[in-house]
């Protein structure tokens, strides 16, 4: 078992009346990069900040790196690279200033300083505009030259607070690849509300909504856990509703009539299960002596898994199950 | 005490990187220039003493100009996050931005030395009673750039940083003075001895008393104690 790098034990925070964050457990290990997603004001800002030790928790503690962020806020510090949401900089300073600025807080003095200034330069290809000022580059570059402050003190952990967020499609893949590079050898927290990143980027997700963790898996096994469906057309041959015919298909929940157009009809079928139907369901309609016309698979996604989790949050706050798919399957018809 | 320093050198370059620095140092000199010099001639003695007095009130503005970003800058671009999640204790942060400021107070007080070495070749100048000034002026402008520090931290406006500190150096510099005639007798010498003008007044003259340092260093104190506690507050709230 790997080394857990990072240990949130019952996280809460709360504004007044509001909880940002409700009980939050969660352990993360060397070397994994996570991604923490969730709606805008879900608590993934929040969780960051507490982690690096900008706020504190209103109950409940976490350890970074074995430090308290109670008792050792310092140790636990030192310990993360940390990119806050929209990257702050000094823009005013030259690329090279501010990160020898930032290497001599983190404790860096001498050739170290400079070798490790060089070394971040490299990594993140900075070399060009080592001499210009932060405020003349492009968003692309200065999310660089963050990436280059958080990692100036090789931090065993990292935190990126929506790294990706407002860079075009291009510069978003080149902080991404840079991001798993990164990832290879350290811990990676990173949150995001674009899907796809996650997908790509992360070995595991925690899905954060309304405060709570209501999901935390990797993200083939997320996409695996609702169930796949299906949606057919036949043409009839007879009169006879050919409905019956594939709501006796073993493992077959729900079959939900779609439209008809002449002698034309589409279903939707719902199975409970994830095995594959559609040997089941050809045989079922030559059976009932209908024509299939077409037969198509929709895999769930991540989003239509993150949209179930995080809005079955909203109309009822108190309920923190995430087994309820199958309800919520009904509702999310128009997303392919 | 290293990252003190490290953030009071970044502050300190960053003033001299943005006009403020210059339009501070530019403006005070430009307004003590003409109301030194044109009652100078008149007074018929070599005294820089009317330079401190009114070098008093300029800074009541000039220090809230200084000081008012230091925190609420950060603040509002939210650098001040990148800041305190280093390993670096609040206290570290308040005072490096505090060096870096009476740095550039520094700077600024340097730039009047022409005005006394001018007067000291017009006529016999006493050079006691201007280092002794020098050391007063340095002390109140100090204690009015932690009032403005301490102002910056609670907010993320400047504007309202600036007019904050404008308003409490300005009341702790003059208001006091001239609310006076209408202050109970008995509390005249309470009310006096709060007013910066009071215990700035001997030092002008050449005379150092250890009762003012202690108070101007007491409002420092206090100031920046504020200004760290509202620094620390962020994490509660």
């Amino acid at each position: 078992m790997s080394e857990v790098m990072i240990e949130a034990r019952g996280l809460t925070k709360r504004y007044g009346p509001h909880r940002a964050l409700d009980d939050a457990t969660f352990d993360i290990s060397r070397g994994e990069i996570v991604g923490f997603l969730g709606p805008n004001g879900a608590g993934k800002s929040t969780t960051m900040k507490i982690l690096t030790c900008f706020i504190a928790p209103t109950e409940g503690t976490a350890k970074v790196n074995g430090c308290d962020i109670w008792a050792d806020s310092l140790g636990a510090r030192a310990a993360i690279g940390y990119l806050p949401e929209s990257t702050p900089l000094y823009t005013e300073m030259l690329v090279a200033e501010y990160l020898e600025f930032i290497g001599e807080m983190r404790g860096l003095r001498g050739p170290k300083l400079h070798a490790r200034v060089k070394k971040v330069v490299e990594e993140t290809s900075l070399g060009d505009k080592f001499a210009s000022e932060i405020h003349t580059l492009s968003k692309g570059f200065k999310q660089r030259v963050g990436l280059a402050q958080a990692l100036i003190h090789e931090p065993p952990i990292l935190i990126l607070d929506e790294p990706l967020s407002g860079l075009d499609p291009n510069q978003a893949v080149e902080i991404r690849d840079l991001i798993r590079d990164i990832g290879k050898e350290r811990t990676v927290i990173l949150s995001t509300h674009n899907l796809p990143e996650v997908q790509v980027t992360c070995q595991r997700v925690l899905i954060i909504s309304n405060g709570k963790i209501v999901a935390d898996d990797t993200p083939a096994a997320l996409t695996s856990r609702g169930t796949n469906r299906y949606t057919l057309t036949v043409r009839r041959t007879d009169g006879k509703s050919p409905r019956d015919a594939f709501s006796k298909i073993k493992g077959v929940d729900v079959v939900r009539e779609l439209g008809a157009k002449a002698d034309e009809i589409s279903f939707e079928v719902l199975p409970s299960s994830n095995d594959d139907l559609r040997g089941e369901i050809f045989q079922a309609a030559v059976g009932a002596g209908l024509v299939l016309l077409e037969l198509r698979t929709h895999k769930q996604n991540l989003e239509t898994i993150f949209r179930e989790l995080t809005m079955a949050e909203l109309p009822n706050p108190t309920a923190s199950d995430d087994e309820d798919d199958e309800d919520e399957d009904e509702d999310e018809d128009e997303d392919e | 005490m290293q990252n003190t320093l490290t953030i009071a050198s970044r502050q300190f370059r960053g003033y001299f990187n943005g006009p403020v620095a210059y339009i501070v140092v530019c403006v005070v000199l430009a307004i003590l220039g003409p109301i030194f010099w044109q009652p100078f001639f008149l007074m018929g003695h070599a005294s820089v003493r009317q330079m401190f007095s009114f070098l008093g009130p300029l800074l009541a503005f000039a220090a809230p100009a200084m000081s008012m970003g230091l925190i609420a800058e950060e603040r509002r671009s939210g650098t001040l996050e990148l800041l305190i999640t280093m390993p670096v204790r609040e206290s570290e942060v308040i005072l490096g931005k505090y060096l870096a400021a009476l740095g550039l107070l520094a700077v600024l007080l340097v730039c009047t030395v022409p005005y006394p070495i001018s007067v000291s070749m017009l006529g016999n100048l006493d050079w006691g009673p201007v280092l002794t000034g020098y050391l007063g002026i340095f002390l109140q402008g100090g204690a009015m750039l932690a009032i403005g520090i301490a102002a910056s931290s609670f907010t993320e406006s400047q504007i309202i940083a600036f007019f904050v500190s404008v308003t409490i150096c300005l009341t702790l510099a003059f208001l006091v003075g001239w609310f006076l005639p209408f202050i109970p007798a008995s509390l005249t010498t309470l009310v006096q001895w709060f007013s910066f003008d009071h215990h700035v007044e001997g030092m002008s003259r050449g005379v150092i008393d250890s009762r003012d340092v202690i108070y101007f260093l007491s409002i420092s104190g206090f100031a920046l104690m504020l200004a760290f506690r509202a620094l620390e507050s962020r994490r509660w709230s």
